[in-house]
């Protein structure tokens, strides 16, 4: 009655595995769901799925499940599971194909993370580089998490670790990198790329 | 010959004391070194959770920049040396991916040189080269000394130590006549990454490694990666206060280096007093 | 006039599904010198056979061309066919339409023509073939055992009840091997050497078997039946006719090191038996460490010695024997757990290996069977299992299964439960392979006796306060756990020898990517190898548990015992040929002659009005496997492989090319 009826997500069970090795993710039908890389995971305790039970998602092709765990968005990307692998799956490699696919399906369930990476992208393609004074900021604002941390923004400004940004002078083929993603391949950075233009900013520096 | 010295965008913000000690350390040693000109972010902390590509192609126009200096590249920082071997193993092992970024950069790369850790300089240079120039001994100062992940993990390309036991910073700290403890937290990730967007984690991970630390006697911690300094330093709640040195910070006091000049005047953790009470500054 | 037959098979869809077998027929009938074509749904059946039989004999054929499968699978059942019906066998010739044409393609337009050229080029062979007669050879009808563990001793046994000479070659000082490291054995519990040393002395007692201690083998050269094996005896620097087991000059020995029988647990002396037990009961001189030899001082054990044993001026002695049949029976070793960073092995001397919990259970072991913790000599209260340590880790390890941890470690928790009732034992485990008589009853006894089974693989082991904290993940809860343990038990993986490679290059037989002596076919040939007169026995084939490794070592000994009861064999007729006509006498081809088969002949002929002698190759053909490769070397075309000559592989590729 109430079980996962396996037979659904027969078109997905290749298919998702291989979408998912297109982005990065090596080895995903190799899993033999041993868990050394649940077991080794900094932040396994934080999850609600472990990560090799996400392995098993993607391997079963129940890619809805996979994309919306918010697994995927606590992984750091230490690469303890990888190392460790005994069958040689990259699995933070498959946790960040996940939130490729994840951000270019406009996937939304970690906002906070995903603000994160947008934020740090724009600035890249604004200056060329990070200016961590913008990147919090802007942040904060998109996260809408603006107290936190305050005190310690406030003293490394002291500090003079924060200092307003300045662009390269090769900004222009640091932005030709983002545009080719626009036009190449089938599955390019373009479908996030919208999610970018909410934090756009005016061109040139 | 030399290096190209790549300092990454932290080292220009919250990690210019890493800079600081960096280029002090490096002047001192007599080792020669040209900042990478007009260099860019290599995407360290968001390229490869959004696009594949850009995730090789960001730290890729610094490996160009370099190759065309005929230098290898050389940094401070562990997660943009983590990039720059990723994307370094990347245009070497995909010609496909390879050719589509060396297209939009106009330039080739043959990858001469693999892309260096500062650790992996001041190693090359060799521990005792660098324990014959120390002239300020810090003596009984318990270090733990602590990799993180991006200067082991993965192994294909992250090759600084072996990752599970590490042992080339114990090297290198001892040098100072500093002693390394033996504790088992050395690998074990502070989840820098996510301090930002999920800092409640972050401080409970942060506290057990610098408790693991206190426990096993050590009185500071001792990293070489930016976003592990500085996510010790900022997100640790525990009862004692570690303060967590870059090693160019320590090395450069062992070389009778002025601290305001290593930038030691700038931690959240006050890393003065402690070497106040040791006599060591 | 050369009147060819050719017998096209369908192999039911396995060739007729991808081949137009009606259209190869068609075009064989037109290829010159071809009589007769049929085609068979099973050439190879009774009927087939009988369709090839009748037409030999109808339409007198005098060739006969199957197109088939592989010659490496039916070459041999057509070849007697076609003697049955009175042909030479070697006029028969395969045309492998399946492996190299059916199979690999899906399209039978490509495929059809495919299978056309290589029919034709069969014929083109076959009407060059000539008559060929198998020659014979005797038997040396002693055996040769490499290795004294549990499968050398068991195949030494069998071979010498059945009346034949073994000797038997090991290399450390005593036979007996891995078994006589182990405390008790699953299923059944029963003490290892309470089983193992009346097997020991029943070999060394038996006067058909012959036992060759701290002996290695050097060299085998020769073929089936007719080996000739060079053996060193390793100078033991002991008088064994002379001693008397007394045991006073280990006793005063003042020398010692980690003992390799205790898995470094314990140490013994310089002069040394591994064990209580050892066959032959006599010490041995460790000449590595013996200060007698690294300093040229010392000498109180020959000093002590009341029989006057100890001769420190004994040399290795080297043996060249022949042998008719030779069992490789060299085990394997345990894998390197240290590679293993996580869990700590080496650097913490609390994680050890099964092999090592078996010297502490034992009650010959450094702990007189008391299971202590190395570290302290404390009694462990948590012992951690951990299985599949270098097994099924492609990673770090070897991708295989090692078959036998799953229930030592079953065996080990029950132990452990018996030897110290209240300590808890934990097993790290991703599946229970409990394949085998009363293997799960033993896997569900462990578990009843209260075991805990967690499924997960373990990540990290660090230590805490006396403690050893192990970091794994139970996947049937999908949570971390953490176990706080006294001792861990790493299941380590079952390897190759290291010199595995090195001895299977003496046998002149192949083994797998990992070391492991490959045997001739995984199903039907499990205990021959590719090499005829060389079987294998026991873990050098490939991870075993005791009862499978002796079950292998009896079948070895079967395979001896039926080649030792024919008085002679016939030969391979596929060996080389020299044309002493054309020889020049460079003798190249010895240089590359892979079984020195190639040796120099001075003959007498007149040139002419005089008498001259000159060199030439000649070939024994006792030795000479059919390899070819003097054919290539051989500038003057003198040399030609019988059933593969210069002539018919021109044919060959003409038939194909042109």
């Amino acid at each position: 009655m109430n079980h996962l009826n396996l037979s659904r997500y027969e078109g997905e069970w290749l298919s998702f595995a291989q979408t998912v090795e297109a982005e990065g993710g090596k080895k995903v039908l190799s899993c033999y769901q041993c868990g050394k890389c649940s077991a080794g995971c900094p932040l396994s305790f934080a999850m609600e799925q472990q990560p090799h039970q996400v392995m098993r998602m993607v391997q079963l092709g129940l890619s809805d499940r996979a994309l919306q765990s918010p697994t995927i968005w606590r992984c750091a990307g230490c690469f303890t599971c990888t190392t460790r692998c005994p069958r040689g799956v990259d699995i933070a490699g498959v946790m960040s194909a996940l939130r490729v696919i994840a951000l270019a399906r406009n996937v939304r369930t970690s906002r906070r993370a995903q603000a994160f990476h947008k934020v740090f992208l724009s600035l890249i393609k604004r200056y060329g580089r990070i200016n961590e004074f913008e990147l919090v900021v802007r942040y904060k604002l998109a996260s809408m998490n603006l107290f936190q941390d305050l005190d310690l923004g406030l003293r490394m400004f002291m500090q003079g670790k924060l200092k307003p940004p300045r662009g390269i002078a090769g900004v222009r083929q640091v932005r030709a990198l983002f545009r080719h993603e626009k036009g190449g391949g089938k599955r390019s950075g373009l479908r996030l790329l919208p999610g970018l233009q909410l934090t756009r900013h005016r061109e040139g520096v | 010959m030399g290096y190209a010295y790549y300092p990454g965008c932290s080292l220009h913000g919250t990690a210019k004391e890493y800079d600081m000690s960096s280029r002090a350390c490096l002047d001192f040693l007599g080792i020669q070194y040209r900042e990478l000109p007009d260099w860019s972010c290599c995407g360290a902390s968001s390229a490869h959770s959004v696009d594949h590509t850009l995730a090789v192609s960001l730290p890729a126009r610094n490996l160009t920049l370099a190759e065309q200096m005929n230098l290898p590249l050389m940094t401070p920082c562990a997660a943009c040396y983590s990039r720059l071997r990723g994307a370094h193993h990347a245009l070497r092992s995909d010609p496909g991916l390879a050719k589509k970024v060396l297209t939009v950069l106009g330039s080739e790369y043959k990858g001469r040189y693999e892309p260096l850790s500062i650790l992996d300089v001041l190693y090359q240079y060799g521990p005792e080269a660098v324990g014959e120039k120390v002239t300020k001994k810090l003596k009984e100062l318990r270090v733990a000394c602590y990799y993180g992940c991006l200067l082991l993990r993965p192994p294909d390309y992250a090759k600084f130590d072996d990752p599970e036991n590490p042992g080339k910073m114990e090297r290198l700290v001892e040098t100072t006549g500093a002693s390394a403890v033996d504790w088992p937290h050395r690998t074990e990730c502070c989840g820098a990454s996510l301090s930002l967007s999920d800092t409640k984690l972050v401080v409970s991970l942060a506290t057990s490694i610098v408790d693991m630390a206190v426990r096993h006697g050590a009185e500071c911690i001792v990293t070489a990666c930016p976003m592990c300094q500085a996510n010790l330093d900022m997100r640790q709640r525990g009862r004692t206060k570690l303060p967590v040195y870059y090693v160019t910070e320590l090395l450069g006091l062992a070389f009778g280096l002025e601290p305001k000049r290593l930038g030691l005047t700038t931690h959240m953790v006050n890393a003065i007093s402690l070497l106040r009470a040791k006599q060591l500054a | 006039m050369i009147r060819v037959g050719v017998f096209v098979c369908w192999c039911g869809s396995n060739i007729a599904g991808t081949v137009d077998v009606g259209k190869v027929a068609e075009e064989a009938a037109r290829i010159p010198g071809v009589v007769h074509v049929e085609q068979n749904k099973y050439t190879c059946s009774d009927p087939g056979q009988d369709s090839i039989r009748k037409a030999i004999k109808e339409h007198r054929l005098d060739r006969v061309v199957v197109a088939a499968c592989s010659p490496r699978m039916h070459e041999n059942t057509f070849r007697k066919c076609a003697a049955s019906a009175g042909l030479n066998p070697y006029l028969v010739e395969m045309a492998n339409i399946r492996e190299h044409c059916s199979w690999v393609h899906s399209d039978m337009s490509v495929s059809t023509p495919k299978a056309v050229d290589i029919v034709r080029r069969a014929v083109a062979k076959v009407k060059r073939c000539v008559p060929l007669h198998p020659s014979t050879i005797p038997v040396e009808k002693r055996a040769l055992v490499i290795g004294g563990g549990i499968a050398g001793i068991q195949a030494a046994l069998d071979i010498a009840e059945a009346g034949y000479d073994v000797t038997v070659v090991e290399r450390e000082p005593t036979i007996g091997g891995r078994m006589a490291q182990l405390d008790k054995t699953f299923p059944t519990l029963d003490c290892s050497s309470c089983i193992l040393t009346p097997k020991m002395v029943d070999a060394a007692s038996h006067p058909g078997i012959r036992i060759l201690t701290y002996a290695e083998v050097e060299e085998i050269s020769g073929y089936v039946g007719n080996f000739e094996v060079r053996v060193r005896k390793r100078a033991r620097s002991v008088d064994e006719a002379r001693c008397t087991a007394c045991g006073i000059c280990i006793l005063k020995c003042p020398t010692s090191r980690d003992s390799e029988f205790n898995m470094g647990l314990g140490t013994r002396k310089a002069i040394y038996m591994p064990f209580p037990q050892a066959v032959p009961n006599k010490p041995t001189i460790d000449r590595e460490i013996c200060r007698h030899f690294t300093a040229g001082k010392c000498g109180i054990c020959q000093k002590v010695c009341p029989s006057g044993a100890v001769d420190f001026s004994q040399e290795d002695q080297v043996l060249t024997e022949k042998f008719g049949a030779v069992v490789a029976a060299t085990g394997a070793t345990q894998f390197s757990v240290e590679v293993y960073g996580e869990y700590g092995y080496g650097r913490y001397p609390d994680v050890i290996t099964g092999l090592e919990l078996e010297r502490l259970i034992s009650s010959t072991g450094p702990t007189d069977g008391k299971i202590r913790r190395p570290s302290d000599g404390k009694i462990p209260k948590t012992v951690v299992f951990i299985k599949c340590v270098g097994s099924r880790d492609e990673n770090k390890g070897y991708p295989y299964c090692s078959k036998a941890c799953c229930m030592y470690t079953a065996k080990h928790a029950i132990l452990l439960k018996e030897k110290i009732p209240s300590a808890s034992a934990y097993v790290f485990y991703m599946d229970v392979r409990a394949g085998g008589k009363d293997y799960e009853e033993f896997y569900k006894r462990s578990q009843e006796m209260g075991t805990r089974y967690v499924r997960g693989r373990v990540s990290r082991i660090y230590p805490l306060d006396g403690k050893l904290i192990v970091q794994g993940e139970d996947t049937l809860l999908g949570e971390r756990v953490e176990v706080e343990a006294d001792l861990v038990v790493l299941a380590a993986a079952m390897v190759p020898q290291p010199d595995a490679p090195e001895m299977a290059r003496k046998l002149g037989i192949s083994y797998n990517q990992y070391g492991f002596f490959s045997e001739a076919h995984p199903k039907l040939r499990p205990v021959e190898t590719n090499t005829a007169g060389v079987f294998l026995a026991g873990t050098c084939q490939g991870p075993k548990d005791i009862p499978e490794t002796v079950a292998q070592a009896s079948a070895a000994a079967a395979k001896v015992i039926s080649l030792f009861a024919k008085s002679e064999l016939s030969t391979n007729p596929n060996v080389a040929s020299v044309d002493e006509s054309l020889c020049s006498g460079c003798l190249w081809c010895s240089n590359v002659c892979p079984y020195k088969a190639i040796e120099e002949k001075i003959i007498t002929e007149r040139a002419g009005k005089e008498t001259v002698t000159r060199t030439v190759a000649s070939v024994n053909t006792g030795l000479c496997q059919g390899c070819g490769a003097c054919t290539v070397a051989c500038r003057d075309g003198a040399m030609n492989l019988l059933g593969f000559t210069n002539e018919q592989i021109l044919a060959e590729v003409e038939a194909l090319c042109l």
